[in-house]
Order: structure tokens, then C-alpha cells, then sequence
């Protein structure tokens, strides 16, 4: 039994201490929100915050996790209503929406460490999340729109 | 007799004068050189107290160092740019995660959001150890690109090689990150030589002197 700390909410759960927190997160809580990708740590579909950081869940195992503080898509705002999340629409970014997911979590790590990113900065943190549709231009206007929108605090 | 005792007294006087100069000046060469003997002896003491200056030895030694610096396993996080490479053939790291000012990454990019505390199951999966990095910005000590000359003598300068002394670059051959070379995960090579025989020759480096090869 491990016991885990997903969006604010304590959740004791019968898995191998071993098994990736994905599949905790989605096979077990069904919190699938979160996509599984590649499943080897390349396309960054899986991000989700693991204290705050960026981790891949698909190569993150649960125990790592244990008495940790994680949050996934669904716990990065409380109605939908992160900065990113208001811009993602505004600009309309997503195509297929599979990578959106993990976009938004890296997203969000960039702008917390970074409120106002440049170009490079964005590509700097983003490099690691693939998007087959290419929405990568949108992507980066939607994270000027919503650094912008913070510091105005919309 | 009185005037010639007065001629007399007159030629001694500076005799006497000289030989209380003399006597000063010895006193004082004395004590200066007692000082400058035990300086040299402490200075001695402290960093060579356990080096027998071999430079033949050391600098054999140092070739067989300089072949597991420069296999891919630890010139990968060695490298003359900010991005880490990969793989056997060394080339960039996939997803350019870059060294950041800390060496641990950049934002969503942080070394440890893939690479896990320790080494992930499956062929090129992400190795492992719970403190990975790239050396920080502000001290890169770049190993790509060197001869032996000029990591020799990167190694043993402290300022550039993260202001470590001879006894803590000694202790660097056992370091968790250096043992992860041997360690790599399925699909890589090792180094050139057992970990074992890597610390013996890093060893016979250090404690001969760590003399550089000729350039």
C-alpha cells in the first residue's frame, strides 16, 4: 500500500511500489487527464508535477511519489482557470490535444520559475514536449498571452 | 706614548663597530632563516605529505585515466557546450535539455524529471542516480575537446575543477555519478577499464605528482 498526494487529495492505493505513476494516475485513480506517449521519457505527454517540478510520470515510479506533493492537469487550477489554460483557449492551441496535457504542466513549471519568458526561454523549457500536430507557434503566443495576463493579473 | 695610544684607540674603534654590526646581522639572518625553515616545512607537510614525485609514472597513468575520461560515459556530462550528449556516438542530447546555472536544467527541462534516482529498466532508458547533473555554468570543466595536457591540468587546478583539492579529487574516483559510468543502463558501453583498475590508475596519477603529459 502507498499512499499518495494527487491534487490536494490523499489517496491509499494496493499497487507495486514499482509501477510508473501513470499508471497509478490512470489505470488506478483514473485520472486520465494525463496521457501516456512514448512511454521511454521522449515526448513529455506524461508530465506532471512532482513537488512542483516537471517530472515524466511514464518513467516515475510510485514510490518516488510516496508523501509527495503531485498535481496533474486537474488539480493545476480549480475551475480551468489557470492563466495558461484561459490563453491555450484565446489562442485556440490545440489540434489533436493529445500532448496538451503535458504541455500545460511544463508550461506551468517555465512560467512559475520565469514570469517573463522570451522566445528562447520558452523554447528552452518546452524542447522536451513534441507535438505531432505542430502547434509549437501557437504554443508559444499562448504562454506570452498568459505571462502577460499574470502580470495583469486577468 | 699618550698621542700614539690615542692613534691606536682611534684606528680600533671601527673594528669594534664592525663587529657589533656583525653580530647583529647574523642574529637577524638566524631568525630569518629559522622562519623560512619552518614555513617550508609546513607548506611541504601539507600538500605533498603523501606524494612521491614520479612524473613517468604519473604521467603513464594519466593516459589510461584520459582514455575512460573521454569515453562517451563521462565525457557525455562533460561537454564543451551547455547541452549534455548522448549516447556511444556522443552526439547532442535529445530534447536539448540545457546545463541551466545550477547544472541540474531549466525549468521544464530539469536533468531529474527523467532521469530517476536510480537507472530505469529497458534498453537506452533514461539512466539513473539520484543526484544527476551537468557540472554548473559558473564552473563547466569541460572534458570534450581537451588533450591530455589540458585536462591534467584543468584536474588538478581548483578552479577548475569545482575547487577540489588533491585529497577531495582522490575521493572523486568513488563519487555516485562517476560509478554510474559502470552502471549505465542497458544499450551502453562501458569504459574502457574496470572501475577498479580506473581508481588504480587515477590513484598512481594523483599520488606521483599528477603530472600533465607533454602538450
Amino acid at each position: 500500500m502507498i499512499t499518495l498526494n494527487i491534487n490536494k487529495k490523499t489517496y491509499n492505493v494496493d499497487v507495486n511500489p514499482d509501477t510508473p505513476l501513470l499508471w497509478v494516475l490512470r489505470d488506478t485513480l483514473g485520472l486520465v487527464g494525463t496521457k501516456y506517449g512514448c512511454g521511454v521519457a521522449q515526448c513529455g505527454a506524461c508530465v506532471v508535477h512532482l513537488n512542483g517540478e516537471a517530472v515524466r510520470s511514464c518513467v516515475t515510479k510510485a514510490k518516488r511519489a510516496e508523501g509527495q506533493k503531485v498535481v496533474t492537469i486537474e488539480g493545476l487550477s480549480e475551475n480551468n482557470d489557470h492563466p495558461l489554460q484561459k490563453a491555450w483557449i484565446e489562442m485556440d492551441v490545440p489540434q489533436c490535444g493529445y500532448c496538451q496535457s503535458g504541455q500545460l504542466m511544463s508550461a506551468a513549471v517555465l512560467l512559475r520559475e520565469n514570469p517573463n519568458p522570451t522566445d528562447q526561454d520558452i523554447d528552452d523549457a518546452m524542447n522536451g514536449n513534441i507535438c505531432r500536430c505542430g502547434t509549437y507557434l501557437r504554443i508559444r503566443k499562448a504562454i506570452h498571452l498568459a505571462a502577460e495576463m499574470k502580470r495583469k493579473g486577468i | 706614548m699618550k698621542q700614539q695610544l690615542k692613534i691606536k684607540s682611534d684606528r680600533y674603534f671601527p673594528v669594534r663597530t664592525i663587529t657589533v654590526i656583525t653580530i647583529m646581522l647574523s642574529f637577524i639572518a638566524i631568525m630569518s632563516s629559522a622562519f623560512e625553515t619552518k614555513e617550508a616545512f609546513t607548506s611541504k607537510d601539507v600538500t605533498n605529505d603523501h606524494i612521491v614525485k614520479d612524473s613517468v609514472e604519473s604521467v603513464k597513468a594519466f593516459m589510461q585515466v584520459y582514455k575512460v575520461l573521454m569515453s562517451p560515459r563521462c565525457m557525455n556530462c562533460h561537454p564543451s557546450g551547455d547541452i549534455p550528449l548522448q549516447g556511444d556516438d556522443s552526439h547532442i542530447h535529445t530534447m536539448l535539455p540545457k546545463r541551466g546555472k545550477d547544472g541540474k536544467g531549466l525549468y521544464a527541462m530539469k536533468c531529474t524529471n527523467c532521469h530517476q534516482p536510480e537507472n530505469t529498466v529497458g534498453i537506452h532508458m533514461p539512466p539513473g542516480s539520484p543526484a544527476w547533473h551537468l557540472p554548473p555554468s559558473n564552473m563547466k570543466m569541460v572534458f570534450q575537446g581537451r588533450t591530455p595536457n589540458q585536462l591534467a591540468k584543468q584536474l588538478v587546478d581548483p578552479k577548475r575543477n569545482g575547487n577540489k583539492s588533491m585529497a577531495q579529487l582522490l575521493a572523486h574516483a568513488d563519487d555516485a555519478l562517476v560509478m554510474v559510468g559502470w552502471d549505465p543502463g542497458e544499450g551502453r558501453s562501458l569504459p574502457p577499464m574496470t572501475h577498479a583498475e580506473f581508481k588504480k590508475e587515477w590513484t598512481t596519477w594523483i599520488n606521483n605528482g599528477a603530472y600533465a603529459p607533454k602538450p
